[in-house]
């Protein structure tokens, strides 16, 4: 540390690709959900660079111990710098979790050398602060632009009601993702459904959590969350909710069968990822944005994607 | 649950000391009892049980005990609803990581994270990937992956989680549904 000041510039590197980062949810629960944003980025021209040595995020950890849930971001942070790369993750958790933790590494020069002294005598690693953390939808909204989407539509998704979810950790807390997006009245995810051609339409409570974050600690209370959501989503007409998180998805479709099982009720309410729906929308077929994955099917949406086939 | 009337000799006035001294658990005497973050929670919306805006008077009271060992700290979704609209800015999703991290340093840890914390020392991830895992994925199209645990239990180890106490684990364990 000869110049304080020399280690706060950031190395340059060239923003080509992204490390991808897929958590531990996605690569085992949202197949659909990898499949779809690797085809859509490909199409895109959005280079996803796989990094096998990720490992946890750190989310588990936060309310075990601070230090060590920080120690974990820090080492999958370290292992995207190495490479020279920003991180695009597919979780919202994961998400937030490496954003905030880079977030309080890059503006506190203390923290970042006590948590590197750490980081190098455990792994070797060490985290410089010098790359940014991203949603992969949100590299949609921001990188790739509605415009550049709305140029790619070649199927109509006119005559689609469909809900959107954000949840919490793809904006929130906001200081950590660059106040990208309002928390209170959100609208990335809306116009990126409009720019598709379908609507977005309202519906009560569309920012509430999916209750996933206690699913462990209180199953039947962390499900009566997504049957509120699955509740306000039929009385408003959806033809779908429009999720960006594979948490999400465990709770609003793995577990909707058990919701109306214990709630002596029929919701069938189909949740689509929004990669999958911009997949559709620019052609792909069923097959390549993992459709036939999704557990509750929606009729119309596979009538689209037989008229994304038959365009493509 | 506690009585209307507090006695004074629960109250311990080196609680809230503590909770300040972890990270994020700074802001917790900024709190001026609005109630916003209650209003504002998607548990408390379908539980009685959580009550942010309680839990963090408690801990200001100095209720040690019942706040430690109550399963009541462990439903914050981490939303940040509370967090965002706090006027305040006492960063209440971060503290009540506080609160919890001083439980799990009593030795109150929650059974599901003590079974994620375990997982992680195996597995370095919440699931495991199982050749099953990359049988459904190669059948996807996607690449195969693999469990990176190594260096995640030696940041486990170093930092004294590879072995949490815990003497928490009947009493939690026996909460009610």
């Amino acid at each position: 540390m000869d110049n304080p000041q020399a280690s706060k510039l950031p190395v340059p590197h060239v923003s080509g690709g992204y490390a991808l980062y897929l958590g531990c949810t996605a690569p085992v629960r949202a197949l659909n959900y990898e499949r779809a944003a690797r085809a859509t980025a490909a199409r895109l021209g959005i280079e996803l660079i796989d990094i096998n040595d990720f490992g946890c995020c750190g989310f588990p950890l936060k309310a075990v111990q601070h230090d060590a849930a920080l120690l974990l971001s820090a080492r999958n942070l370290a292992l995207a710098e190495e490479q020279g790369l920003d991180v695009c993750a597919l979780c919202s958790s994961c998400t937030g979790t490496l954003a905030e933790a880079n977030h309080a590494l890059q503006n506190d020069e203390a923290l970042r050398q006590r948590t590197n002294q750490a980081l190098e005598a455990a792994t070797g690693h060490r985290y410089n602060g010098t790359i940014q953390v991203r949603h992969f939808v949100r590299v949609l909204y921001e990188q790739v632009g509605l415009a550049r989407i709305r140029q790619e539509v070649t199927v109509d998704l006119s005559g689609l009601r469909l809900a959107a979810h954000y949840g919490c950790h793809y904006l929130k807390p906001v200081d950590a993702h660059d106040r990208f997006d309002d928390p209170e009245n959100p609208h990335s995810l809306d116009r990126l459904i409009t720019a598709l051609g379908a609507e977005s339409i309202y519906y009560e409570g569309r920012e509430q959590c999916c209750g996933g974050g206690i699913l462990g600690a209180d199953e039947n209370t962390a499900l009566a969350m997504p049957r509120l959501k699955l509740e306000r989503v039929v009385a408003a007409g959806a033809d779908a909710l429009v999720i960006v998180c594979p948490f999400c998805d465990i709770m609003y479709e793995l577990q909707q069968r058990r919701i109306e099982k214990l709630y002596e009720t029929r919701y069938n309410v189909p949740v689509i990822f929004y990669p999958q729906l911009l997949g559709l929308a620019m052609g792909l077929s069923a097959e390549e944005v993992g459709l036939p994955l999704n557990r509750v099917k929606s009729k119309k949406l596979m009538e689209i994607a037989g008229d994304g086939r038959a365009q493509g | 649950m506690i009585d209307t009337t507090i006695p004074q000799d629960r109250m311990d006035p080196t609680f809230a000391d503590e909770i300040a001294a972890e990270p994020g658990g700074e802001h917790i005497r900024r709190c001026f009892a609005c109630g916003t973050c209650t209003a504002s929670c998607p548990v408390r919306e379908v539980t009685e049980r959580y009550n942010p805006r309680r839990i963090i008077h408690m801990a200001l009271l100095g209720l040690r005990e019942p706040v430690l060992t109550s399963d009541f700290i462990w439903l914050c979704s981490t939303c940040y609803s509370c967090h965002e609209r706090c006027p305040q800015d006492v960063r209440i999703t971060e503290l009540m990581h506080a609160i919890k991290n001083v439980a799990v340093r009593h030795g109150y840890i929650h059974p599901s994270f003590r079974t994620q914390v375990d997982q992680l020392l195996v597995h370095g991830r919440l699931y495991d990937i199982t050749t099953y895992e990359n049988e459904r994925r190669v059948e996807q199209g996607l690449p195969a992956i693999a469990e990176r645990a190594k260096e995640i239990a030696a940041i486990l180890a170093a930092t004294g989680l590879a072995e949490i106490p815990a003497r928490g684990d009947e009493l939690l364990g026996t909460q009610d549904g």
